[in-house]
């Protein structure tokens, strides 16, 4: 049941990613929904790594979550060490991008904030899981 | 079945998620237009805009720009660099755009062009980057416009009376409408020898290589 939430979870997050992802390749992080803080964070060069906006590393990672918990779900085990290792490294990618809003742009965006939290709810989901992998549904 | 069915929902998901992002991209990518000959910037500045650099460059970088926007602030500071790169192969042309999302950037273009009724736009236009930070935030932005008037060494009667002048609010509209004939929505837009900018060309590598071709297309002609 778990990986069923955490699939859905991640659907949430993607669709969040591939707004802001979209944004950024037309130039409408400059009008950022009329928040001058979200258009700081989003104009800022922490928005981008080597010329690709952050959301699109985004879109990557919710949906790779998607799939692995999609499989896991289905009872793919080697899929569960994915989700978690795919997880872990969004967890820490969000630290900075939070440590960066608060402390080098004091400006917070609410794309960011919300995917911060859907990164952070499907952290609690993996902690939350069994040692032995969820087979509720599997 | 049960075998197939999470590829299934991957592959539905993968297809819902490009073909939403796809149009969602379609529908926001703003189609801005070259600008058409009728529409160029004089070589002098006989018309409202605001032109800086040699008139007779070659290359003629024109910036739809909103003072409030940090990319627009950001991108001021690199037209400096530009400017001294390029030098006289180089002149700038500056139009407002000021976008209602921000609370003052509509004052800040009005308070550009009163200090362009006194000769001083660029002098303003460079203040109000560089301070674009504090007047942002400022409950009553129209007291530091006023102050950075006075350092610049403005007439601040005058200054203040065609802040809220017909002239100004026509300048900034008429560039405003100006732009939106051109399909702008988003600040800043450039233009390289009328032609637009692409997004994806909008950094500063993106920015010379376009101004670098511009200058070897004139010089083969």
């Amino acid at each position: 049941m778990i990986y069923v939430v955490a699939a859905i979870v991640s659907l949430a997050g993607l669709a969040d990613a591939t707004y802001l992802a979209v944004q950024a390749l037309t130039g409408e992080t400059l009008g950022c929904g009329g928040s001058p803080d979200c258009f700081r964070v989003l104009g800022s060069s922490y928005a981008r790594v080597a010329g690709i906006p952050v959301a699109s590393f985004g879109v990557l990672a919710y949906f790779s979550v998607f799939v692995f918990a999609t499989f896991a779900a289905f009872g793919y085990t080697r899929a569960r060490i994915f989700l978690i290792v795919t997880i872990g490294a969004m967890f820490l990618a969000t630290l900075w991008f939070l440590y960066v809003q608060a402390f080098l742009l004091h400006a917070y965006c609410r794309y960011c904030l919300f995917s911060a939290a859907t990164t952070f709810l499907l952290s609690g989901l993996v902690i939350a899981l069994p040692p032995g992998g969820d087979r509720s549904v599997s | 079945m049960k075998r197939y069915l999470p590829f299934v929902i991957v592959a539905v998901v993968a297809l819902v998620t490009i073909g939403s992002g796809a149009m969602l991209y379609r529908a926001k990518k703003p189609h801005v237009l070259s600008i058409p000959e009728g529409k160029m910037a004089a070589k002098s500045g006989t018309e409202s805009a605001h032109i800086r650099g040699n008139p007779d460059a070659p290359v003629t970088l024109e910036e739809y720009g909103d003072f409030q926007c940090p990319p627009c602030g950001m991108f001021a500071t690199f037209v400096g660099q530009l400017e001294k790169e390029y030098d006289s192969r180089l002149r700038v042309v500056f139009r407002n755009f000021p976008l209602g999302v921000h609370e003052h950037a509509r004052e800040a273009a009005l308070a550009a062009e009163a200090a362009g009724l006194q000769d001083h736009f660029w002098e303003m236009h460079d203040v109000l980057y560089r301070e674009q930070e504090t007047w942002s935030k400022a409950p009553n932005a129209r007291e530091l416009f006023e102050s950075y008037a006075g350092t610049i060494g403005l007439d601040l009667d005058k200054f203040r009376k065609d802040m809220d002048g017909e002239k100004t609010k026509e300048r900034v509209e008429a560039d405003r409408q100006r732009g939106e004939s051109l399909g702008i929505q988003t600040t800043p837009t450039l233009f390289i020898n009328n032609q637009p900018v692409d997004q994806k060309d909008r950094n500063p590598q993106g920015i010379r290589a376009e101004i670098n071709a511009a200058l070897e297309k004139k010089s083969q002609t």
